[in-house]
């Protein structure tokens, strides 16, 4: 039975549903790192995620367009970032409490509008699969690669993105800095409020893309709760990739690849307890952190309010 | 090279500052009570007083992080109104922190161009930065890697780079906030050199220090201010060392301390041979032989970074020792834990005193028994006393002259040198056998500073062992009886005080036997 894993077909489906599954991992905590590298950590993602989740499944459901399914959940996203900085910026709110907070409002609003506005479990037709001329073609690269969606493509090239935003624009200069010294940054001008602003709304929207990921891309479907912890799992993403895009995009694809392993050996009906396979990724997200999380060092600032005065 | 007008950086000079009136109150406190300052073209303005004089807040003012309740600021005869650091730089005024504004997981380079327009626009520009800086440095004689990232630069560089940033955004006037307090005196004589050479090239420079034998030997004028009021201004040839004590201190002070005799009766402490890592992951120690005697104050001198720190973490085991031995009373202690340690009556004052001497949103009260917090009377069965710690606490305060409101005042919200005397009560009431002293005074004002070195004294008269570590050498050759000279992790040379100049310890500070003429080669 287990080798029935180790067959050719399994193998491919295996690395393309595992690259497929990174999308929503690399949106948020692509959006995460931003936010941390300028000193706030945000534990809403989760909740912001589920909005974004249920709004684009809403409007897609509604009106057919999956673009503007996907705008809304970013607007939904953009606004929950909007409301998370007014509270750790302007309120100087301790930011694990108030993330968490965040979340459950996520959680909440997304359940209360799904029983009002819909009800009942739905299905919509994603985004379709892009087909790229010559790379789809390849024998097994092409379709662990290049049969994927718009939105998976865009998850990947998010990470070159990111890397160079924060480490070759004048704005990403001011986004380290006020991570690690908020004080230096404000005595040279740079407004830390408006820096903490921008990436907290970024994060905000990118976990609204996360969210409308699963419901218009992946599973194309929204119910209760389905971002099922993924949100926090992007959380300590960022951590195991040490602040680092690149190192995001490793976790992602090493947390997807088990889950893909697990929904695979479910497929294949392999003598394991699901309830076990289900939980692998899970537990492999403690057992990295562990490993993991004294080997660099945060951003000096993060979760720490910033306030002028001395 | 500069013409009449503009300064080597190529700004306009700004040949006169004046501050009138200025008043500022915090709840409780008048931080400014109608001050005239002001700071010319071509001069170093020395600003003098104790901590909490006003120094600071006067500045800050200047520099737009304050906003004055009264007074004004007046820019070559025109007032101007500075709202914010943005206002003050684009005017020509650079301000050089106390605590470097400087964030340390960034290069030279990006410290230096953070928060300016880039010439690529969303890009950033950092070579054109770099060759600036290079530049720059150039004209100013000052050495600097704008590649290298900030936190491997040492002390004295990471002041360069502030000054740079400062000149990079075109300061024509440089307020320069206690510039020396972290400095090894090489690092002192280095900045003064740069110092004159700025004010020789037109650039006005506000000097704030309480080392009067600094400011007397950099400033051309001299303001006291003491609780926030002007004391006076006066040119620095016509004022004593002794004079400006007694204004800013309001009292008589005395410079050299009783030391009394010299009486070495046993071996406290003693280091065979003892090496061990550091920080960066280069050798720290490499074979430190020492002994420690009773009764005696042994200074440890040496330029910051060659082995102090580690010599104090490897005694007080903080930090493991790698080979040899450290005897304590003759027993060894090597690769105990810090608290078995100090459980044998050795007290710690550590460098860092806020980061290692004692946890600052804990009261002063419970400040005082971090070390004996699990013994009786403090504790009995894991329950606190607290009836017991708060006496203990007052008694504390008292004797060592805390300035607290209460014993429940948090130890953040005291000045640096009740601080220092919080961690003092805390090392000395114990009576210990002996006492590893690192940088004791650095950043204390003159009064402060004064007590704690009596205090060591009077440790020493009792009979404890102390080891003074400190870069401060003025303070080496007043308080000690015998001079260790660290140089990259080695002693170079242990000169008894009657031999020791400040001729003959620069030099073994710098790594060179005065019989010798080269340096060691390691």
């Amino acid at each position: 039975m287990i080798s029935d894993l180790l067959s050719v077909t399994v193998l491919i489906g295996i690395l393309a549903s595992g690259i497929r599954l990174a999308t929503p991992y690399l949106y948020a905590a692509i959006g995460e790192t931003f936010g941390q590298k300028s000193g706030v950590l945000n534990l809403g993602v989760e909740g912001q995620m589920l909005l974004g989740s249920f709004a684009a499944f809403y409007v897609t459901f509604k009106t057919g367009n999956l673009w503007l399914g996907l705008l809304t959940a970013m607007l939904v996203g953009a606004l929950m970032g909007l409301a998370m900085a007014y509270v750790t910026v302007n309120l100087h709110a301790q930011q694990g409490i108030s993330g968490i907070g965040f979340y459950l409002f996520g959680l909440g609003m997304s359940e209360l509008l799904f029983q009002s506005l819909m009800g009942s479990v739905e299905t919509i037709q994603g985004f379709p699969k892009v087909h790229i001329p010559f790379l789809s073609d390849i024998p097994g690269i092409g379709e662990i690669f290049f049969s994927q969606n718009a939105l998976v493509y865009g998850a990947y090239l998010l990470v070159p993105l990111a890397w160079f935003v924060l480490n070759k624009t004048t704005l990403g200069l001011k986004i380290r800095a006020v991570g690690e010294n908020p004080d230096a940054a404000d005595s040279l001008g740079v407004s830390v409020a408006r820096v903490r602003y921008f990436t907290i709304i970024l994060g905000g929207t990118l976990s609204g893309i996360a969210g409308a990921s699963l419901s218009i891309a992946l599973l194309n479907v929204f119910q209760q709760g389905m971002t099922s912890g993924q949100g926090f799992i992007a959380v300590a993403l960022v951590y195991f990739g040490a602040w680092r895009p690149v190192g995001v995009l490793g976790g992602a694809l090493l947390f997807s690849l088990v889950n893909s392993l697990q929904l695979w050996i479910q497929v294949l009906g392999i003598p394991i307890p699901s309830d076990i396979a289900v939980m692998m990724p899970y537990v492999l997200t403690i057992l990295v952190l562990v490993a993991t999380v004294s080997r660099v060092r945060a951003p000096s600032a993060l979760s720490k309010p910033f306030e002028r005065e001395d | 090279m500069t013409e009449a007008n503009t300064l080597p950086s190529g700004r306009t000079r700004l040949d006169r500052l004046e501050m009138r009136g200025i008043t500022k109150r915090f709840p409780g406190v008048l931080a400014s009570d109608h001050v005239d300052f002001d700071v010319q073209a071509g001069e170093v303005h020395a600003l003098l007083g104790e901590n909490g004089a006003g120094k600071s807040t006067l500045m800050k003012i200047l520099y737009g992080l304050y906003h004055p309740d009264e007074g004004q600021i007046l820019l070559n005869g025109q007032p101007v109104t500075i709202a914010s650091p943005t206002d003050s730089i684009r005017l020509g005024i650079g301000m050089i922190h106390q605590h470097f504004m400087l964030v340390p997981t960034l290069t030279v380079a990006e410290n230096v161009a953070l928060g300016l327009p880039s010439s690529r626009g969303a890009l950033t520009d950092l070579d054109r930065v770099s060759k600036r800086i290079l530049e720059l440095a150039e004209i100013y004689s000052l050495k600097i890697d704008p590649s290298a990232y900030v936190w491997q630069l040492s002390v004295g560089q990471q002041q360069r780079v502030e000054i740079i940033k400062a000149l990079y955004r075109g300061a024509a006037l440089l307020i320069l906030d206690e510039p020396t307090a972290v400095l090894t005196p090489q690092e002192v004589d280095e900045l003064f050199v740069i110092m004159r050479q700025m004010t020789r090239d037109g650039h006005g420079l506000v000097f704030i220090s309480h080392k009067l034998h600094e400011v007397v030997e950099i400033s051309n004028r001299i303001t006291v201010l003491r609780d926030g009021r002007k004391i006076g201004t006066r040119p620095t040839s016509e004022i004593t060392k002794q004079d400006l004590a007694n204004w800013m201190v309001g009292r008589e002070v005395s410079f050299a301390p009783d030391r009394g005799d010299v009486k070495c009766a046993e071996a406290r402490l003693q280091l065979e041979n003892v090496a061990c890592g550091s920080d960066r992951g280069t050798p720290g120690l490499r074979g430190v032989s020492l002994e420690l005697c009773s009764g005696e104050i042994l200074g440890i001198a040496g330029v910051s970074g060659n082995g102090q720190r580690e010599l104090a973490e490897a005694i007080t085991g903080l930090r493991k020792v790698t080979s040899g031995k450290v005897l304590l009373e003759g027993r060894d202690i090597t690769g105990l834990t810090p608290a078995e340690i100090t459980d044998r009556m050795l007290s710690y004052i550590p460098e860092e005193r806020m980061r290692d001497g004692m946890i600052k949103d804990f009261s002063v009260a419970e400040n005082m028994i971090l070390r004996e917090h699990t013994k009786m009377p403090y504790s009995r069965s894991g329950l606190l006393n607290l009836r017991e710690i708060s006496r203990h606490a007052d008694e504390l305060i008292a004797q060592f002259h805390v300035k607290t409101p209460s014993h429940d005042t948090l130890a953040k919200n005291l000045s640096g040198g009740n601080i220092q005397k919080v961690v003092l009560a805390r090392e000395i009431f114990r009576t210990p056998r002996v006492i590893i002293a690192a940088q004791p005074t650095r950043g204390l004002d003159i009064g402060a500073t004064e007590y704690v070195r009596e205090q060591l004294l009077e440790q020493r008269r009792k009979g404890v062992a102390v080891m003074l570590i400190s870069e401060d050498l003025d303070e080496i050759l007043a308080l000690s009886d015998r001079i260790a000279v660290l140089y990259e992790g080695q002693v170079m040379d242990i000169v008894p005080r009657e031999d020791a100049t400040p001729e003959r310890l620069g030099l073994l500070m710098a790594g060179v036997h005065p019989e010798e003429s080269a340096p060691v080669v390691k």
